[in-house]
């Protein structure tokens, strides 16, 4: 499916959000969930995982993602450097687990830093203007008396964190919702000046953290963090990971032969079956491209791969293999 | 091989090592320009067959007859060579635009692609003009190399060469078939009809749409929207036997044997491709017409490269063959083609003896005898 970049706005010195308008067939998605967006750029498709940084329904039925350029990051760059409205990407989806079950908890705890506030912010709208059955407000109805919260409501606390206060993705909107819902509790840590926040810093930012559901969305390290010094139920932690955990070094690799396309190439042991295969001009399924929607599998024909998370070796004849997370560990028939 | 006695062979590492980097170099800067160009080709060619199409539905005016099968024409000829030949190549793969890839496009042709990708792209551009192995040669019906024993059936190919230029398409999808496969038992019966059964549903469906739906949707026109679409479809065969003909098999376009084929390295496979093409000169309309097999040298050398690029690189490599001393065939349409009949001509009978071993020093422009 295609959409069309109908506006871009700046967020901050190095993230924008894109509008975009999908074509007819979109399938409404959750807050929370991710889109894969397939760019052009000097003639080639890249595609990448973004989170939706809307709720559903929104005007015109148009979506909006928001990026944020990394450093050497082709695709993110692009779309917020060069991408103009009347661009026209490629979309797939929307997908993702990382969404609020219905009805919401009554307490939840977001946890988020940098892109990660994204789908983050497409939850706290459906939390706090909702559907009109919750009792929210709505978008637009402007009301300058302080929302008391209760009434049903959720109460949320929000501890996000960012280099400096001109660094916060929706840093405006998100201070003026604290303000505006009684409900919301913001906290934000501006690591250039307060240091990075650490598992220890929860407890007295938000003392019944244990009691909340959480939803983590940040950088790998933070997201191993909270998995590590959870002390809730294990259901009541949700995390999002933007990037693969820690790529394992490379092992020895081998030769890789896309049976379908009737491609192949040498690849070293660090090298993904996507990345190989895309490099040769397979046609190679992606999304996510870190091991977790499943978008990319082919099946294994031959030969073993190794899990480039943790460097483990596996693959009989006839299993499906994440091309995206496996590299050929010697020679390797895949069915692409 | 013959090359040999063109350039040394440290020589012709050198040339294979230069046209490498050529080709490094170009793929290094495929970008916008070459997807726009792409994207192009297909919306007119999308357009004109619409144009066509449309236009023939008012065929009772002449003058919209001849313009809607002109387009009509021009338009299977563009999908034909420049798009559906080169996408099939996997010249634009690198896009990895699924709908321009060499794993998902489907020709308005009579063969499935998937068989002509195996014949054409594995069979015909590997063993490029190898006697017994590239089955290009004369499609197997034609005597076109003097190294082809005679034999009495090709006293008629002068004659039924024409018919096979005009239903090329179906000629092409059954020579894929390799059905002279089959007795040796090289290949089963099943797998033969499995393939006939893929061309049949593709025959079928072009026939159906060619012959039938648009003809009918055309009501009364019926006939004359019949008769655009079958001249149509001829055109493009004839057009497509010229434009392949004149690739391989005029004069100046060598063969090999398998023999010479022993232990061939990067270098004497490029001279292989080179000696066994021939260029064909002309505008920019030409070479967009044939699918850029105008430049069939530069797409033997570098059968994967965008086509567009192969009008950049031409006088690249022409030069490069001249500081090595190997020849560069070309010549206008009717001077090959002219070359093409003669040829065909003159092998229907038999002879003439052919000098293999006769010291070869045959510069671009003066091409051997073949009497
Ligand atoms: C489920 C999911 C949701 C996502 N949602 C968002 C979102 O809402 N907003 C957003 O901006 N991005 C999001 N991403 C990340 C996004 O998909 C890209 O990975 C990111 O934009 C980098 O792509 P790139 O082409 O610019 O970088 P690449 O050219 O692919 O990589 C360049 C360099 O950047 C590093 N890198 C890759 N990803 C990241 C990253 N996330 N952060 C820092 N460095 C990185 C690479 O290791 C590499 O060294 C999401 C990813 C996933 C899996
Ligand atoms: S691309 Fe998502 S699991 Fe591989």
């Amino acid at each position: 499916m295609r959409g069309r970049i109908e506006a871009i706005h700046p967020e901050t010195a190095d993230a924008a959000t894109l509008v975009i308008r999908p074509g007819r067939g979109w399938v409404r998605h959750r807050a929370g969930q991710w889109v894969r967006v397939g760019v052009d750029i000097e003639g080639v498709r890249h595609w990448r995982t973004f989170s939706l940084s809307c709720p559903p329904g929104g005007p015109d039925e148009c979506i909006t993602i928001t990026v944020k350029a990394v450093p050497d990051g082709l695709v993110s760059h692009h779309l917020v450097r060069q991408a103009a409205p009347g661009m026209i990407v490629h979309l797939a989806g929307p997908d993702g687990e990382f969404v609020l079950p219905e009805p919401p908890p009554p307490r939840l705890l977001f946890l988020t830093a940098g892109s990660g506030i994204t789908p983050v912010r497409a939850m706290l709208h459906g939390l706090l203007y909702g559907p009109a059955t919750r009792g929210a407000a709505r978008p637009g109805a402007a009301s300058p008396r302080r929302d008391t919260g209760c009434r049903g409501l959720p109460d949320v606390v929000l501890l996000h964190s960012a280099p400096t206060p001109a660094d916060v993705i929706f840093g405006a909107e998100l201070r003026a919702l604290a303000v505006r819902f009684a409900n919301l509790r913001l906290y934000e840590r501006h690591t250039r000046t307060g240091g990075r926040l650490r598992p220890s810093d929860v407890p007295d930012l938000c003392p019944d953290w244990t009691e909340r559901t959480a939803w983590v969305c940040g950088p790998p390290e933070m997201l191993q963090e909270a998995e590590d010094h959870w002390a809730g139920s294990a259901d009541r932690l949700h995390v999002e990971r933007f990037r693969p955990a820690t790529p394992t070094a490379g092992g020895e690799g081998g030769r890789i032969r896309f049976t379908r396309s009737g491609r192949q190439t040498d690849a070293d042991g660090g090298t993904s079956l996507l990345i190989a295969g895309e490099r040769a001009g397979v046609l190679m399924p992606s999304g996510c491209r870190m091991g977790i929607c499943h978008t990319c599998v082919g099946r294994l024909a031959s030969g073993q791969v190794r899990d480039l998370r943790t460097g483990q070796i596996h693959g009989e004849p006839g299993d499906l293999v994440q091309t995206c997370v496996s590299a050929a560990a010697g020679p390797v028939e895949i069915e692409l | 091989m013959s090359t040999t006695a063109l350039a040394s062979p440290t020589d012709i590492e050198d040339f294979g090592r230069e046209l490498d980097e050529l080709r490094d170099e170009i793929i290094g800067t495929l970008g916008d320009r070459d997807a726009q160009y792409i994207r192009g080709v297909i919306a007119t060619q999308r357009k004109l067959e619409l144009a066509g199409r449309a236009l023939l539905f008012a065929s009772w005016l002449p003058p919209a007859w001849i313009a809607g099968t002109a387009a009509l024409a021009t338009a299977k000829i563009l999908e034909n060579m420049e798009i559906g030949h080169n996408v099939l190549h996997g010249q634009w793969d690198w896009m990895r635009d699924p709908k321009i890839h060499s794993t998902t496009w489907e020709s308005d042709l009579a063969s499935p692609s998937a068989q002509w990708k195996h014949s054409h792209n594995v069979v015909h551009h590997t063993w490029t003009n190898v006697l017994g192995k590239d089955r290009d040669i004369g499609y197997t019906l034609l005597r076109v190399s003097p190294e082809q024993p005679w034999h009495r059936v090709y006293l008629l190919q002068p004659v039924y060469n024409v018919f096979l230029a005009l239903v090329f398409e179906y000629g092409i999808a059954l020579y894929d078939l390799e059905v002279e496969r089959i007795p040796a038992g090289d290949k089963s019966l099943k797998e033969t009809w499995t393939q006939l059964r893929a061309i049949a549903g593709k025959v079928r469906r072009q026939i159906i749409k060619d012959y039938l739906a648009f003809p009918m949707l055309a009501g009364p026109g019926f006939m004359p929207v019949l008769l655009g679409n079958l001249t149509a479809n001829l055109t493009r065969n004839v057009w497509a036997h010229t434009i392949i003909f004149c690739g391989h098999f005029p004069e100046g376009a060598e063969v090999f044997t398998e023999d010479q084929l022993e232990g061939e390295t990067r270098g004497e496979w490029y001279v292989r491709q080179l000696l066994g093409s021939c260029n064909i000169d002309g505008g920019r309309l030409l070479h967009l017409m044939s699918g850029n097999l105008s430049h069939q040298i530069e797409h033997h050398l570098f059968p994967d490269m965008p086509s567009n690029r192969y009008a950049e690189i031409a006088p690249r490599v022409r030069d490069l063959c001249e500081r090595f001393g190997l020849p560069y065939t070309s010549g206008s349409l009717a001077r090959q083609t002219g070359s093409v009949y003669k040829r065909i001509l003159r092998l229907a009978f038999p002879g003439p003896r052919h000098h293999r071993t006769a010291p070869a020093e045959p510069p671009a422009t003066d091409l051997r005898a073949l009497a």
